[in-house]
């Protein structure tokens, strides 16, 4: 079949301030009726080559042609133009329009008619089998419903070249094989498409064609059928790497949180959780699964005391501590449980065997508190705020989602946003800089931190050192649990595994790691055991090492029943 | 008594609408502008300046017509206004200074000017005829009374306000116009990938706007003191209270009418008892103020979705911002 | 299509960010721009008037440091700006709006002429001033202190508040003054008792004091905890609950120093300065706070330079005026105005710069 060439990108710069060098002299070749994935890290400069293609950006330098005349796109409104739409990797929607207000916002030389509008967008729905309620609001649709919005608003501006950025971040697998389907309608319509991707999967499964990008040059371009994922991989990250994660069995597995009857009610008063339960080990990997807003952030805003919850209960189980006896336990037949299932030991250090000693003596013992027990403290987090849990001296450390609007302050230096933690020590009422002087100085030595210094704001950082600064911080709190919200979202492939390779080792510590992703291959290949939240609810825990991405999917979208699958 | 009241409070509450409805305008476009007490200000003093143009350039100030009246203050104000307002928009769209920041200069500004032209500048000799000119009402109205005269006996400006708020609530709700500006205000960077063309609509909105705002300190004036002149500080005044009341009424120019004409009435209160002595004045003075700080704590009491303001107010906008 | 000529081409002119600035580029840019505001705001000053640019410049300067009276009320001023910036800062720090400076200000000149006039002959007056210091501060915390309450609670939008509340302190103060002045006259006149004694000159007092608190607000935000919780706050109130740090109570807390600050001044006006009331007393300050505070990017030492400027310029204006013959001061306030326009605008220049179109030559041999 002859393949006519629609879009060109020729030498094409783009560069942000003076430093940040995004495309370097890119050229590029879409032919019509095809799907081309533009494959790359995160970071290589792949979201901003398709940006200035559909007006978002304007290049430095280089030229644009579309069937084969130069074209000039200095905003959307010219890439419209040119029948150039692209689908936003975060939406571009207005929350408070319907789906149909959406469509027709910014549309001219046509009359403002909803119901004409609608006859045509249901048109096209039928004709790529989409499903879509147009009287909806955007705020109260799913994220798939929304994708299928952005799609419509694209198609419905008639554009023949359709950019998708990143579209199966965050859907279901069942969801993913729809939306493929769907796009494969649409080239077999004749439109060209181009898939912005790191999923190697994906790229092989949906894509005719691929070119790789990397640190903002253009490697490759080659045909799918000829090409490998380990070929892509060394093309993507320009070496030979392992992308194995290298999973450990779990070690001293203890009980560290329970989490039981969880209800969390979301400002308009739905249920963001519902009756959660569950438990989390010391010394493994905990994933929790599900389609975005499942309920995963308000569960981990609860367990760190940010959110008010309903109803349930969070039990924390402090790791060993060496306590008098009898500060607990005076009662000797409470002395004589516990002995079947702990050692107690002296103020030497000694095992103390009971079975020598006479009651009368054990008694004694324990009032002289001169035997020493060590047990798990029991802690319940019920109302506690995250300064209380604090200063009970619990070790819970959490990494949110929102790492500069939440995790640290982005207009502060390094140094101050190691303090935010532990500002408060000491009486004086000014702060003492010199800790988290030496805490910044060596996280930023361990884990490589990519700064001019410690006293860089964290804004100015990149997406990987924002996350090295906030883990590292955290880790630093020598936590016994570590809640981690999507680590590795917006990070190249070398500092994703720098984060693998932290959260392993802090399980090998004994430490329970929380690890909430979205990325189904790298949950099961991280986590000993996953948790999938659907709509707010439990709706299997299974074992990382034997579960399927599909039983992952169908849990994911599973609509009642919390029946835990162990 | 009641029936001078109503009039009264709808009088005044005809110069909040007018700033009200410009604030509204330009709050749906994403700015915030703190500039409108200043805007009012110099759409007064341009209304007042093409008056007395006017007046000056008639043999017998007595045969000036009304509809000439109306319109060279209408033309004067939205001129002034709109122009203070370019400021603003030149400042906080194209060059994305802070907002707050800016309008506030622009009410220094706009303060100053106003009181600087008015005092000395501007011939205000014929302004009372002027005044009585321009406040005509109906024929039928003038010398009724009760429901009529409340209704019917206002001039020009009270009813243009009206239907101003009324197409304007229109436009918001059913145009393609209105879809794109509300659009921008919600989520700028959404609008403009879809097309919208940002600064086209900003400007507009912010220009007209400020003229829409310009209108309520020359009826002011012209209509409902009849043309005396004290100082720019009592239109900056209405200008804060008519942002205030853009909370209030939730960003629609059609709840503002009646919005407006409550506050109207709170404001005229102190005025309006007569027989109470000057100490109790002066409590009754603070009294739309006081008013205007419970409806704002009961409104944002009520945390509704659709009772928010645009998402994206405040906030400059850069295309290229990552 | 009709637009495809003119678009080949690429846009005369864009807009790129700036990811740093050399310091000398960011006087360069606020010097020009000082300068062209003056300079406009002498060339709108002929236009109504017979005087040439000379003169404006001439009375400028003699307006403000013409002689040594002029140059000690000049510093004096300058403190009083100083102290109210300093009142602002912390708030602006934390991101609320505070416009209420004005009032604030007033209502703690308020209780200390209060204090004065129902107190002042019956008890020492070194024992007066202390109470006139106390009320001040503690009529300005409390004046604060309800909007940021209701912001801290309900989200209140405290900008129009803090505004509606300075209304209510100039209803407060006409109040006040109808019922101390029998005689209807609507002026209170100055009351003798606990005026704040002198030190060297009656404006050393304030000077030194306000640039004690500007120095003493510096290390505040900058080393204590306080400062930390303000700044956390005020960039992100999500990381400030993750932190668990009360979000509420700072806002309240800050205020209340706020406030505290603003009532000071209030106290210095009625005690040391005027030793009487009216609506006008805050001078507007808690408005011209504001810009000080923000142009010179909530740093306090830089707030001394914008205060100093600023006042400089009103000071100067009041020479003009007479020079100018104008017949009312709100020359000033045009011209503070336009300045202010001109300094704003740098914001753009400091964090963007232009490229313009590159000859289409040079594109083609590249």
């Amino acid at each position: 079949m002859e393949k006519t060439v629609i879009l060109q990108l020729k030498n094409i710069t783009k560069t942000f301030g003076s430093k940040v060098i995004a495309n370097n002299n890119v050229s590029l070749d879409v032919y019509k009726g095809e799907i081309l994935s533009i494959l790359g890290e995160n970071g290589c400069g792949k979201t901003t080559l398709m940006n200035m293609v559909a007006g978002i950006y304007y290049p430095d330098s280089g030229r644009i042609l579309i069937n084969g005349e130069e074209v000039v796109i200095s905003s959307p409104r010219d890439a419209y133009d040119h029948k150039i739409g692209m689908i936003h990797q975060h939406f571009k929607l207005i929350d408070i329009f319907s789906a149909a207000q959406n469509v027709a916002l910014g549309i001219e030389g046509e009359k403002y008619n909803l119901k004409e509008v609608n006859n045509r967008i249901k048109e096209m729905a039928k004709k790529y089998g989409f499903n879509i309620n147009l009287d909806k609001k955007i705020y109260e649709m799913s994220v798939s419903e929304k994708q299928t919005v952005e799609i419509l608003k694209v198609l419905y501006r008639g554009a023949d070249i359709l950019i998708l950025d990143e579209p199966t971040a965050v859907l279901t697998p069942q969801e993913i094989r729809s939306l493929f389907k769907v796009l494969s309608a649409m080239r077999d319509d004749g439109k060209s498409i181009i898939i912005i991707t790191h999923k190697l999967n994906e790229v092989m499964e949906i894509s005719d064609r691929v070119s790789v990008l990397r640190k903002g040059y253009h490697i490759a371009t080659v045909n799918t059928a000829e090409t490998s994922e380990k070929e892509l991989t060394e093309m993507m990250v320009g070496e030979k790497i392992d992308l194995n994660i290298n999973r450990t069995d779990p070690v001293d597995r203890k009980l560290r949180l329970s989490v039981s009857g969880l209800t969390v009610k979301d400002p308009d008063g739905f249920n963001a959780l519902d009756n959660v339960s569950f438990e989390a080990f010391g010394g493994e990997i905990l994933g929790i699964a599900g389609i975005a807003g499942s309920g995963q952030k308000e569960l981990l805003e609860a367990i760190a005391g940010l959110n008010y919850y309903e109803s349930g209960t969070l039990t924390y189980y402090h790791p060993k501590k060496d306590k008098p006896v009898s500060f607990f336990h005076k009662s000797y037949k409470r002395v004589m449980e516990l002995a079947k299932e702990n050692s107690f030991k002296d103020k030497n250090g000694n095992d103390i065997d009971f079975s020598k000693l006479s009651k009368k003596e054990i008694k004694e013992l324990v009032s002289s508190e001169k035997i020493i027990f060590k047990e798990d403290e029991v802690i319940d987090l019920k109302d506690k705020t995250p300064k209380e849990i604090r200063e009970l001296g619990i070790r819970l450390s959490f990494v949110p989602e929102d790492r500069l609007g939440m995790g640290l302050v982005g207009n502060m230096d390094i140094v101050d946003n190691m303090m935010l933690r532990s500002y408060r020590k000491g009486k004086s009422m000014f702060l003492d800089r010199k800790r988290p002087q030496d805490l910044a100085d060596r996280i930023i030595d361990e884990l490589k931190v990519n700064t001019p210094d410690s006293h860089t704001a964290v804004r100015k950082l990149s997406g990987g050192n924002v996350q090295k600064v906030l883990v590292g911080r955290e880790i630093a709190a020598s936590p016994a649990i570590l809640m981690t919200a999507y680590p590795v979202r917006g990070l190249d492939i070398n500092s994703s595994y720098t984060i693998y390779n932290l959260l392993n080792e802090q399980k090998q510590k004994g430490v329970s790691v929380i690890f909430v992703g979205e990325d189904l291959d790298v949950l099961m290949a991280l986590s000993d055991r996953i948790l999938i939240l659907s709509g707010g609810k439990v709706s299997g825990i299974v074992d990382a090492r034997t579960t399927t991405k599909d039983e992952i999917g169908l849990l994911m979208v599973k609509s009642s029943g919390s029946e835990a699958a162990e | 008594m009641t029936v001078t009241f109503l009039i009264s409070a709808i009088a005044i509450g005809t110069v909040l609408l007018f700033g009200c409805i410009g604030e509204t305008i330009t709050e749906k476009a994403g700015h915030l502008n703190l500039g409108i007490p200043g805007i009012m200000c110099t759409g007064t003093v341009g209304g007042c300046l093409f008056v007395s143009l006017y007046m000056n350039s008639l043999k017998t100030v007595e045969n000036a017509s009304w509809i000439m009246l109306i319109l060279v203050s209408l033309f004067g104000a939205f001129l002034f206004a709109s122009l203070t307002g370019a400021i603003y928009a030149v400042m906080t769209i194209t060059f994305r200074c802070n907002q707050n920041i800016t309008g506030l200069a622009i009410t220094i500004f706009g303060n100053g000017l106003t009181q600087f032209l008015m005092h000395s500048y501007v011939d205000k000799s014929n302004f009372s005829v002027a005044g009585k000119i321009i406040a005509k009402s109906l024929p039928f109205a003038e010398n009724s009374g009760g429901v009529v005269k409340v209704l019917f006996g206002h001039g020009f400006y009270v009813y243009f306000a009206i239907v101003i708020a009324l197409v304007t609530t229109f436009i918001f709700n059913r145009t393609k116009v209105g879809l794109n500006l509300r659009a921008i205000g919600e989520n700028t960077a959404t609008a403009d990938a879809m097309g919208v063309n940002i600064t086209k609509y900003k400007y507009t909105a912010i220009l007209v706007g400020s003229g829409i705002a310009g209108f309520g300190g020359v009826f002011y004036i012209m209509d409902y003191v009849k043309g005396s002149w004290e100082n720019a500080s009592t239109i900056e005044a209405f200008g804060w209270l008519a942002i205030a009341l853009v909370i209030f009424t939730l960003w629609k120019p059609n709840v503002s009418i009646i919005g407006s004409y409550v506050f109207g009435a709170l404001y005229i209160s102190a005025f309006v008892f007569g027989n109470i002595s000057f100490s109790g004045r002066e409590v009754l003075k603070m009294l739309p103020y006081i008013i205007t700080i419970i409806v704002l704590i009961i409104t944002s009491m009520m945390n509704k979705k659709e009772h928010q303001p645009p998402a994206n107010l405040g906030l400059p906008y850069f295309r290229e911002d990552r | 299509m009709k637009k495809n000529k003119s678009n080949l081409k690429e846009p005369f002119v864009r807009i790129v960010k700036r990811d740093s600035i050399k310091i000398h580029k960011v006087i360069l840019i606020y010097a020009f721009a000082i300068i062209g505001g003056l300079l406009f705001s002498g060339l709108i000053s002929m236009m109504f008037s017979e005087k040439g640019l000379g003169d404006f410049f001439g009375s400028l300067f003699a307006g403000a440091i013409g002689s040594e009276r002029k140059f000690w009320l000049l510093l004096q001023d300058t403190a009083l700006l100083l102290g109210t910036s300093m009142a602002l800062l912390p708030a602006f720090k934390m991101k609320f709006w505070n416009l209420g400076g004005n009032g604030q200000i007033l209502v703690g000149c308020l209780a200390a002429i209060a204090c004065m006039f129902y107190l002042g002959g019956k008890i020492a007056d070194s024992l007066l001033i202390l109470i006139m210091l106390l009320a001040s501060i503690l009529a300005g915390a409390v004046w604060a202190a309800i909007p940021a309450f209701f912001k801290a609670k309900f989200n209140t939008n405290e900008s129009l508040f803090t505004l509606m509340m300075n209304y209510i302190a100039q209803g407060l103060v006409s109040l006040c003054i109808t019922i101390w002045v029998k005689s209807g006259s609507g002026v209170l006149a100055p009351i003798s008792h606990g005026n704040i004694p002198e030190i060297g000159n009656k404006y050393l007092l304030p000077i030194i004091m306000f640039f004690i608190i500007a120095a003493l607000m510096h290390v505040y935000l900058r080393s204590s905890k306080h400062g930390y919780e303000i700044s956390v706050v005020g960039e992100s109130v999500n990381t400030a609950k993750y932190v668990g740090i009360k979000v509420d109570k700072v806002i309240v807390r800050t205020m209340i120093l706020s406030g505290a600050i603003a009532g000071l001044v209030g106290f210095v006006l009625a005690g040391s300065i005027n030793h009487t009331i009216s609506t006008a007393s805050a001078n507007n300050m808690g408005f011209t706070g504001i810009m000080t505070t923000w142009l010179a990017a909530f740093n306090p030492l830089m707030i001394i330079l914008t205060s100093f400027f600023i006042t400089f310029i009103s000071k100067g204006m009041v020479e003009v005026r007479k020079t100018f013959m104008f017949t009312n001061d709100s020359i000033s306030n045009i011209v503070v105005g336009i300045v202010y326009f001109a300094v704003i605008i740098c914001s753009f220049f400091i964090n963007y710069r232009l490229v313009f179109r590159k000859k289409e030559k040079e594109e083609v041999k590249k």
